[in-house]
């Protein structure tokens, strides 16, 4: 009697349980599609969302401390220090820029989106935007230069920072000979102490 | 129509050629919208939007498909057997397409209008069951000879069933050219033959519960038939990768897929015209004649095609056992009971 039961109790549950399953795709088939049309309609981003870094290079004064704080070292800066007859200007901020930027390159192929670059900057001026549609197909093109320095500027900002230099370990070493004539070993070791100050700035420029 | 065309045009080869190529007509077209409605429909049933870009909403989807699969690469296995293998889609499109010759569209047209429609139809949807099993074995593939065992064992099993209700239908009416069953249900609603047909009202009532099982097992008997989910289980895509059409590719699978839906279109013709009065008009003599006959035989047919997308995107695939348990223990044994009741009632 139970098997009989059983029986027929299945062919009902088959039937039933179906009809609920039709009730709710017919339901369904006239709600309206959660479906967004991606590139003809676009989700609003979250405000903090971090996608494609850009660089503002009018604020940035060189200071590499993104580079440094880089996890992936995806940012590559070089910069050529200001003699002191240029004025670099100042930044939005106020901020008076000592420093030429000739190199300011970002990977953005190697970045990891993980903003780290943007608390350290003093003046703001790195900042991660809401742009997230740049694939390429060559990605060389990836590799963004945000430094305006056009060649020219680049070999004018080298020389001028060359001849002060030159001026400088010049001067520096009359002023050493000049007070005490007597004594050339201590002149000869003040000069190159200076010289490696200023090579050190200089040194990103040599490679180029 | 066959007999018109050969008063028509004598008896030449042109009345066969034209014969047999006017379902085309109405199939190749059908193919296009029901894939077109079962993406739609399947799209929005999961509250997505399916096709957007190719004309308005998508509408030319089918179109592009059908031009990818014309001129995509046919490739044919090495170890495949070549000549089986080119066969066998045709074959099952055949089946399919072969019983459109016995389908009254409208009162004015039927492919032939032979005294033994409905049984040709049952033989001639069995063709496909070759097709299948020699697409499954000259494969050389494993997933497409299981496909084909199981889809030979399913059709099979399941004909009993499918010539079982339609035999419930066929009593009542007293025909078994389904012209004459479509006829005899003339004259509205009431008189189709899953509302007992247009017989005296206490026949009606005692006979009503019997067909409207019958009509019922006779669709769930068509879409395993056609092997459509939750009887998918020759193309079980999950298992078996895509069954017997697993090795097949370009114009070879379109056919596949065509014979799919003229299948489905054909299952659908013959549950209404054997139980849902065929082209007859539901409002009695309003909007009835021959177009119009046209008119009702496809809305109905495409109701029927739309119930069976429905289905499927509703309803899991059956376990093989469970698959044989629904045909042999519980769709048969209601039939015997259908018929042995409806034979009573008709009796009396």
């Amino acid at each position: 009697m139970s098997e009989v039961r059983q029986y027929f109790n299945n062919i009902w549950l088959a039937l039933f349980t179906a009809a609920i399953g039709m009730k709710t795709t017919i339901r369904h088939l006239f709600t309206s599609a959660v479906t967004i049309q991606y590139p003809d309609v676009k989700l609003k981003l979250p405000e903090r969302a971090r996608n494609r870094l850009y660089v503002n290079i009018d604020d940035c004064i060189g200071c590499d401390q993104c580079a440094m704080a880089c996890p992936v070292d995806c940012i590559d800066i070089e910069t050529i220090k200001g003699t002191p007859d240029q004025d670099l200007g100042v930044t939005s901020t106020g901020q008076k820029k000592r420093l030429h930027v000739p190199v300011f390159d970002i990977d953005i192929a190697k970045c990891c989106y993980c903003g780290l670059c943007v608390y350290p900057c003093p003046t703001e001026c790195i900042m991660m935007t809401d742009v997230y549609e740049f694939s390429e197909f060559d990605r060389q093109n990836l590799n963004y230069h945000y430094s305006r320095m056009s060649t020219e500027e680049i070999t004018v900002a080298r020389e001028k920072l060359r001849k002060a230099d030159e001026e400088a370990a010049a001067k520096k070493a009359a002023a050493a000979a000049a007070p005490k004539p007597a004594t050339p070993p201590p002149a000869a070791g003040a000069p190159p102490k200076q010289e490696g100050g200023a090579q050190e700035q200089a040194k990103p420029n040599n490679p180029s | 129509m066959y007999e018109l065309l050969q008063n028509l045009l004598g008896d030449s080869l042109l009345v066969y050629v034209i014969g047999a190529a006017l379902p085309l007509l109405f199939v190749l077209p059908f193919a296009v919208v029901a894939v077109l409605l079962e993406m739609k429909v399947s799209a929005h049933m999961q509250d997505r939007v399916a096709y957007m870009y190719t004309g308005w909403h998508g509408v030319l989807q089918p179109v592009a498909d059908i031009l990818k699969l014309l001129q995509k690469e046919d490739t044919i296995p090495a170890a495949a057997d070549k000549f089986l293998f080119r066969v066998a889609p045709f074959l099952v499109f055949m089946g399919g397409y072969a019983g459109f010759a016995a389908l009254p569209f409208s009162s004015a047209y039927i492919g032939t209008n032979i005294d033994l429609g409905v049984f040709y139809l049952l033989a001639i949807s069995s063709l496909s069951v070759i097709g299948l099993m020699m697409a499954g074995w000259a494969s050389n593939n494993k997933w497409s000879l299981f496909g084909s065992m199981r889809s030979v064992g399913q059709i099979i099993s399941y004909e009993i069933p499918a010539a079982l209700s339609i035999l419930v239908a066929v009593m009542i009416a007293g025909s078994l050219n389904l012209q004459e069953v479509s006829k005899f249900q003339d004259g509205g609603l009431q008189n189709w033959i899953v509302f007992g047909g247009p017989l005296p009202l206490l026949q009606k009532i005692l006979l009503f519960p019997f067909t409207l099982t019958a009509f019922f097992i006779l669709f769930i008997a068509g879409i395993a038939e056609v092997n459509r989910t939750p009887f998918d289980l020759p193309e079980a895509e999950s298992e078996l990768v895509q069954g017997y059409n697993t090795e097949y590719s370009g114009m070879k699978f379109a056919i596949f897929y065509l014979a799919e839906f003229a299948n489905m279109f054909l299952v659908s013709g013959i549950v209404v015209s054997l139980y849902l009065g065929g082209w007859t008009s539901p409002l009695g003599d309003v909007m009835s004649g021959p177009i119009w006959g046209f008119f009702w035989f496809v809305a109905k047919g495409m109701f029927f095609v739309f119930l069976q997308v429905w289905i499927r995107w509703t309803l899991p695939r059956l376990r093989v056992d469970q698959l044989m348990y629904t045909s042999w223990k519980v769709l048969t044994p209601f039939l015997f009971l259908c018929i042995f009741a409806v034979g009573l009632i008709l009796v009396l």
